[in-house]
């Protein structure tokens, strides 16, 4: 099961508001499980005829789809993000017998290349936008890259 | 049958495509821009791939970025919809010699539907009756010029060989305002769809707009599924479409369909298209081809009881048409409306966040939309959220039903069109039926002139 399909997975857990979730597919299998904020489950007593506030875990929740719950952000490190500006597939070096064109670690300069995204048999040098330390490197050699994603972190 | 295929389109035809896809047990990528990650077909997609930023320019209209999104996800087919690309003879060349399949026609058929002089042409070769007019492009001397509208006879309409869909036409009157309107109809040409050419038509008074649906596959096979009325419009905007239309004797459908199935044939026609005639005086006139699904298949779709998307699959994949034009049996009476998020009097468009969604159902009722509570509808694209379908055995049951759902139906948080529409459902003359395409118009007028005199 690959990294995009997993984190896909693990977004429908946070959105749909389930606890569990588990997924076979073929010989693979994976199982999430949400932790949530409140350690016991909720009770309370409503006393017969009482109008009083409405008990807490009342409130609706309207649909699958409702964008206002909070989102777990795993912690980012600090740094700027270079993020993909085409749809194709990821390489780290310019050929499969060259050297990455860096490593965790390398220092960059605005315009140095980071990598390749090939697109329709073109290969495309993907340039730096910052300066620094590559901090993170976040996508996988081979791995298909959509618009938007992001491929590095420069500290 | 193919094992994927990508949709590159947004909005309710999307989900369409997506529910004909899983239907045959295809596995569905949804190639989508930024704009649209939220949207519940992408959702829904075994697969999705962001291809650019909220811009169409940048996105659905890009042709690279889709065509690398069915490379990186091995996709076998692409299906363009309706819009965008899907009209687009160079994407769907690129599409092919980048080994996928699109689903629609050959693109040299795209090329030549999409040139309107030239279709005209081939149209009249193939024996289907076209709106008279200047026999190929305009010529630049006034003198000509003159020499063609005289023999047409006013009023007039130029039309731009490279626009179609209402799009690049000017309407001229009298003698005195034809070279003006020519040279300026020519420069919109330009500018908007690279190609200065102009053609003359004599225009239409009153006209019904009548379309008819075919289907064609690659074996030469070519049948058409009935016709549509999509008369109700608003700036060349289709808002209310039905099938069958009122009013037409069949037999003269069955003349008129035979004559579009025999042009599929000679032009080597491959998948879904439609016809596009305008209707007076019990003739019909040509003028132009859409050689991809449209958006008011449904209403051909709840009256032949033919899945038009599905087949539209099945011929890209290469079978046999499993129709023949004896198995067509169009029954009952479909109509639809197509809800905008715009303000039902103006207009004006009222993109933003549905806060309720209600739609509704029953006997006869489809509904085809993307939106759900909570989703925001993104000002980039065009305003529409929804059809709504109604279906009966009659017109009038139709009308009823669609009365009844309009009613149910709540949308909170943007302006629709909704009021418009249960305006339309009431009025006499829809009621009666064979209103003609100027008539919204007319009405609209009339309405604004009550308002401004009250």
């Amino acid at each position: 099961m690959d990294l995009r399909k997993l984190k896909k997975l693990i977004d429908l857990v946070e959105e749909a508001g389930i606890a569990e979730l588990e997924v076979t597919e073929g010989e693979e299998k994976v199982r999430i499980v949400k932790h949530t904020a409140a350690a016991a489950p909720q009770t309370y007593l409503v006393p017969q005829g009482a109008a009083g506030a409405v008990p807490q875990g009342a409130r609706e929740k309207s649909t699958v789809f409702d964008d206002d719950d909070l989102d777990d952000e795993p912690d980012e490190p600090q740094g700027e993000v270079v993020k993909s500006p085409m749809v194709g597939t990821f390489y780290r070096a310019a050929s499969p017998t060259s050297d990455p064109f860096v490593d965790v670690g390398s220092t960059v300069k605005v315009g140095d290349p980071l990598c390749i995204v090939e697109a329709m048999k073109l290969l495309n040098e993907i340039e730096s936008d910052f300066s620094g330390t590559i901090k993170e490197i976040l996508v996988e050699n081979g791995q298909p890259v959509e618009y938007g994603e992001p491929l590095f972190i420069i500290g | 049958m193919f094992g994927k295929i990508l949709i590159a389109n947004r909005g309710e035809i999307a989900l369409r495509i997506q529910r004909a896809c899983r239907e045959l047990g295809i596995k569905t990528v949804v190639a989508h821009s930024e704009a649209d990650r939220d949207a519940k077909y992408v959702r829904l997609a075994d697969e999705s791939v962001c291809i650019g930023p909220a811009p169409s320019n940048q996105s659905y209209l890009n042709i690279p970025a889709i065509i690398s999104a069915a490379e990186v996800t091995d996709a076998e087919a692409i299906h363009p919809g309706y819009g965008f690309l899907s009209e687009n003879a160079d994407f769907a060349e690129r599409v092919e010699s980048s080994g996928f399949v699109f689903i629609g026609p050959r693109p040299e058929t795209i090329r030549l539907m999409g040139d309107k002089v030239f279709a005209k042409a081939a149209m009249k070769a193939a024996g289907v009756p076209c709106v008279p007019g200047s026999e190929g492009a305009l010529s630049e001397d006034p003198k000509e010029i003159l020499a063609t509208a005289r023999s047409i006879g006013y009023p007039v309409i130029i039309k731009a060989a490279g626009g179609g869909g209402g799009r690049g036409m000017r309407v001229v009157n009298t003698e005195a305002a034809l070279i003006n309107a020519v040279t300026m109809t020519r420069t919109e040409a330009l500018n908007f769809f690279g190609n200065p050419n102009v053609y003359m038509e004599k225009y239409l008074e009153n006209p019904r707009h009548i379309e008819i649906q075919v289907l064609a596959d690659s074996h030469r096979n070519a049948i058409y599924l009935g016709e549509r009325d999509c008369s109700m419009q608003r700036r060349h905007q289709k808002i209310i479409e039905e099938a069958p239309a009122p009013g037409i004797l069949s037999r003269h459908i069955t003349r008129i369909g035979e004559r579009c199935a025999d042009a599929c044939r000679r032009i080597n026609y491959r998948g879904a298209g439609t016809f596009e005639f305008l209707y007076e005086n019990r003739e019909f006139y040509f003028i132009e081809m859409n050689t991809r699904i449209q958006v008011e298949h449904p209403v051909t779709e709840m009256i032949s009881g033919i899945d038009i998307v599905q087949e539209q699959i099945r011929v890209a994949a290469g079978e046999k048409l499993r129709f023949r034009q004896r198995d067509v049996n169009c029954r009952g009476h479909a109509i639809e409306c197509r809800i905008n998020a715009e303000d039902p009097y103006t207009f004006v468009p009222f993109p933003g966040r549905i806060t309720l969604y209600h739609p509704p159902g029953g006997p006869g009722i489809r509904v085809d939309s993307h939106v759900y509570q909570g989703y925001t509808v993104p000002p980039h694209y065009d305003s529409m959220v929804g059809k709504v379908i109604a279906y009966g055995d009659s017109r009038e049951q139709a009308i009823l039903r669609m009365r009844i759902a309009l009613s149910e139906m709540s949308i909170d948080g943007i302006k629709t069109n909704i009021a418009l529409h249960q305006e339309l459902l009431h009025d006499a003359n829809f009621v009666k039926g064979g209103t003609s395409i100027h008539y919204l118009e007319k009405k609209l007028a009339a309405r604004g002139e009550v308002k401004k005199n009250n």
